[in-house]
């Protein structure tokens, strides 16, 4: 509950800020702003939404039905754009694909033009880019989910189906792809709203989504009533979102009841194992490698010209991975608590469940919006605080405490989730057999479902970790004096306009974020088909 | 590793050991000789000059570097904020803080004469520290002396035209002087212009508008003075000389007074600030000859003093500007009449 309320405060604090100074703006911003912003984010989730499930549920039939060279690698290797922030990878594909850059170089050099005022392909800013750099950056969630499905189908249902006639294809379609639906509205969601939070790739590209509209409306038109006015309208978009993951976990859990022989992949020969080799290749080439090596290369480039990794590069690492340490221990800690309570109390227990909703809402607000939220809840319990303990200032957030809580307010729909569905998985029975066996409510989550939910808890506090060193907006607003991560040290590099030069902080991010995920990828994977 | 706790005692040990190595970091934030400044432009952008107070007054500078919110931080904070000097760009952010409650008067007689009275709030409660021109970056090849903004929306240029957003506050503040010179029917008139003529999204920053007329999808386009001295003062051979060897500067002007825009960087002391005697020493040192010859230096701005050099390579490439009369402060005032005509014509859609 007080959880709860803690994530409910800054979203109760954005609707003071939105309807509390009257609708003044309103009007001119339903007409000049929002029905195209709306039209664009639209356009935006329907772009990406088609291509995280075209290539997320494309590769994890491919990796779980057929055997191809490189699978061994590939099937884990298809997580790795999870390590990429999207804006990292924004930069990186400007670069690449600018006039000046080395694709369009090529081609100039292959087809015998010598400037770029002769031939241009398309510009990467504009909605198709956009739609480009989020679907391969963010397909993995559609993919990881869908894997993990595909995996603990049981092998019989598609026999059964080829059995009657249907062809491979038809199999697919009319079986695997229905049972698999709960697990890809799980992915698809998480994909959405992240696309839907995004702000420093779509902005970069030239994508006015409402996130960015929320942006301008309070930074260049100093709106705040007005900026969360839009952020309130978009909350509707993101309960939908989440309403769909939510009934998509709740039909999940009906599929995976029994064990069974799963799948067996089929050996694929000459061109058709080729072809299969570069079609699981591509996602992780666009996602993943061409960005990261663009990265290396410029990190390179900056070194050999001198610029070596400061004293300062270090102290943001450091800064990085306590924030992240932080939150992750502080996120998981309160998903525990949140997805035991919606147990314990039964999920026919409508406040439990609202409850749970509510706390799954930070990861759905825009992250600057969620900051701004929380400034004035968080800042005057601060206060009250400091007079408390007779501090001077403002203790919590001089310390960090608050961007801490911050951030994993954002992030707790993670844990929340995670462990939701770990303890789904565990019988009933389990815990009456504990509780009949004279231990208490507290000694049965401590001895039985703790140690079942490693995994679970494993798995969530992986994905917090790796969020939370990405995370710029709310790091941005409420950080302490003197303090950077790298995330913010990259921003403050692009706010200068000299974002190349930030190509050694946003590497740093990329393999800080590379370790978690391919502990995750290996982990989860294995985990399944144990 | 940390993001696998295993037992809660572990995860409370690492919660409290992450919480102590902040709060000891956080606490000396109060000691005397200090002043904290909390700053919307890239730190490392002010370091040479903070570096330079430091040594000269013995005075240690703590920074926020705060992109976006700075107002909501400081409001929120209250009498309890550690913030001493608030320093931003753009004279719509200025004007903001002021009206936002969260700045106080300051009378010093070394930042009066120092700063000419339009470049600054009439009662002290902002001050400019620097200038910087919005100027019209042109492929080299192009036979351009003269330039007037409302050329831009000619058709001669139609899909040669880069600039980023219109919602960026340097691309408001110059709508907000358009529509103070022309009025508003004919700055959305310029602007549609201007749309039409646009040869890529209205996105990036300044220094793409070099980079793409590199690239050739444009040909001209409106940037900041000061991007000049990055890019053609960057090390030869690197992309970022390229770019800015590739473009020539134009010095526009208005139809009407026939001066170019500006705006300025500047900043405020904040109301509740716990060092004000130190805060007003920093920002008169900010505006000493010294420090104005490091602005220019530095940053390659325009000083706000009078009788300091120039950046060589502005000083090259730009030169003396003739300043457009209108007020900075009149720019303020319609600027959100500005930020809506943006929204209006679809600028950036």
């Amino acid at each position: 509950m007080t959880i709860a309320l803690g994530v409910l405060a800054p979203v109760l604090s954005l609707l003071w800020l939105a309807f509390g100074s009257g609708l003044g703006h309103w009007a001119r911003l339903v007409r000049d702003v929002l029905p195209q912003a709306a039209l664009d984010t639209a356009v935006l989730l329907a772009g990406v939404g088609l291509l995280v499930l075209l290539i997320g549920t494309g590769c994890a039939w491919l990796v779980s039905t057929c055997d191809f060279p490189g699978r061994g690698v590939l099937h884990w290797a298809l997580l790795l754009p999870l390590a990429m922030p999207t804006y990292i990878v924004a930069f990186a594909y400007l670069d690449l694909l600018h006039p000046l850059g080395p694709v369009q170089g090529a081609l100039r050099w292959l087809l015998g033009f010598d400037s770029p005022r002769q031939f241009r392909l398309p510009d990467l800013r504009s909605m198709p880019g956009a739609i480009f750099v989020l679907g391969f950056v963010l397909y993995p969630y559609v993919y990881m989910t869908a894997r993990a499905m595909f995996m603990t189908q049981p092998a019989h249902l598609m026999e059964a189906a080829r059995s009657l006639g249907e062809s491979r294809a038809g199999a697919f379609f009319r079986v695997a792809l229905p049972l698999a639906r709960p697990a890809l509205a799980v992915g698809l969601s998480l994909a959405l709203l992240e696309t839907l939070n995004d702000i420093g790739a779509s902005e970069f590209l030239g994508i006015r989504t409402l996130t960015v509209a929320v942006y301008t409306t309070w930074i260049t038109r100093s709106d705040l009533a007005g900026a969360a006015q839009i952020a309130s309208a978009m909350l509707l978009v993101v309960i939908a979102l989440v309403l769909l993951e939510r009934h998509g976990r709740r039909r999940q859990r009906f599929g995976s009841a029994q064990r069974m022989r799963a799948i067996q992949p089929r050996r694929l020969h000459g061109t058709a194992a080729w072809l299969a080799s570069a079609a699981a290749a591509l996602p992780v080439l666009v996602g993943f490698a061409a960005p990261a090596l663009h990265l290396v290369w410029e990190t390179v480039k900056r070194l050999r010209q001198g610029n070596g990794i400061s004293g300062a590069l270090i102290d943001s690492l450091l800064n990085t991975l306590g924030v992240a340490a932080g939150v992750t221990v502080v996120a998981v800690a309160a998903g525990l608590v949140v997805a035991w309570a919606i147990r314990a109390q039964g999920s026919t227990h409508d406040g439990a469940r609202w409850q749970g909703r509510a706390a799954t809402l930070g990861y759905a607000v825009p992250g600057t919006v969620l900051a701004i939220g929380l400034l004035t809840p968080a800042l005057a319990a601060d206060a009250a605080l400091a007079t408390l303990i007779g501090h001077p200032g403002l203790p919590l957030m001089g310390a960090g405490v608050v961007l801490v809580v911050a951030c994993a307010i954002r992030f707790l729909a993670m844990p929340v989730g995670g462990i939701e569905a770990g303890l789904a998985r565990i019988p009933p029975a389990l815990e009456q057999a504990a509780r009949l066996l004279g231990e208490s409510t507290g000694g049965t989550l401590r001895r039985v479902h703790l140690p079942l939910l490693r995994p679970a808890i494993a798995a969530s506090a992986l994905l917090v970790f790796v969020d939370a060193m990405k995370e710029l907006p709310a790091t941005l607003l409420l950080r302490p004096a003197n303090f950077d991560t790298l995330a913010t040290r990259l921003y403050a590099e692009a706010a200068r306009g000299t974002y190349e030069e930030g190509a050694i902080a946003a590497l740093a991010i990329v393999v800080a974020g590379l370790l978690p995920v391919v502990l995750l990828a290996r982990h989860g994977l294995s985990e399944t088909t144990a | 590793m940390t993001a696998r706790p295993r037992a809660p005692a572990r995860a409370t040990l690492a919660l409290g050991a992450t919480a102590l190595t902040l709060l000891a970091a956080a606490l000396p934030a109060h000691a005397a000789g200090e002043v904290t400044l909390y700053t919307t432009r890239e730190p490392g952008l002010v370091q040479p000059l903070l570096a330079a107070f430091s040594a000269q007054n013995d005075i240690k500078v703590n920074t926020v570097f705060v992109k976006d919110g700075l107002l909501e931080r400081v409001k929120a904070e209250g009498a309890r904020s550690p913030a001493d000097v608030l320093m931003t760009v753009d004279i719509g952010n200025l004007v903001d803080l002021v009206d936002g409650g969260v700045t106080q008067p300051v009378q010093s007689a070394a930042l009066q004469t120092a700063i000419p009275s339009n470049l600054r709030g009439s009662d002290g409660q902002w001050f400019a520290l620097s200038l910087r021109a919005r100027v019209l970056y042109a492929d080299k090849s192009l036979p351009l002396t003269a330039f007037r903004y409302e050329d831009l929306a000619n058709p001669r240029y139609k899909g040669k035209v880069c600039i980023r957003s219109g919602q960026h506050p340097y691309n408001v503040a110059l709508v907000s002087a358009m529509i103070a010179h022309d009025g508003e029917a004919k700055a959305e008139q310029w602007l549609r212009g201007v749309k039409a003529n646009l040869g890529r999204k209205a996105t990036g920053g300044d220094r793409d508008v070099a980079r793409d007329i590199l690239g050739g999808i444009c040909d001209v386009g409106l940037a900041n003075s000061y991007y000049v001295g990055q890019l053609k003062g960057a090390k030869e051979g690197s992309d970022a000389r390229k770019w800015g060897d590739a473009i020539k500067v134009v010095k526009p002007t208005f139809a009407q007074g026939g001066g170019t825009h500006v705006n300025i960087s500047g900043a405020a002391v904040a109301k509740h600030a716990p060092q004000r005697a130190n805060a007003v020493k920093l920002l008169e040192f900010l505006v000493s000859p010294p420090a104005q010859v490091l602005y220019a230096e530095a940053n390659h701005e325009f000083p706000v003093r009078q009788g300091v050099a120039l950046d060589p390579i502005i000083a090259s490439s730009i030169g003396e500007l003739k300043v457009d009369p209108l007020p900075v402060a009149e720019i303020a005032r319609y600027r959100k009449q500005a930020s809506a005509l943006v929204d209006k014509v679809a600028f950036d859609q």
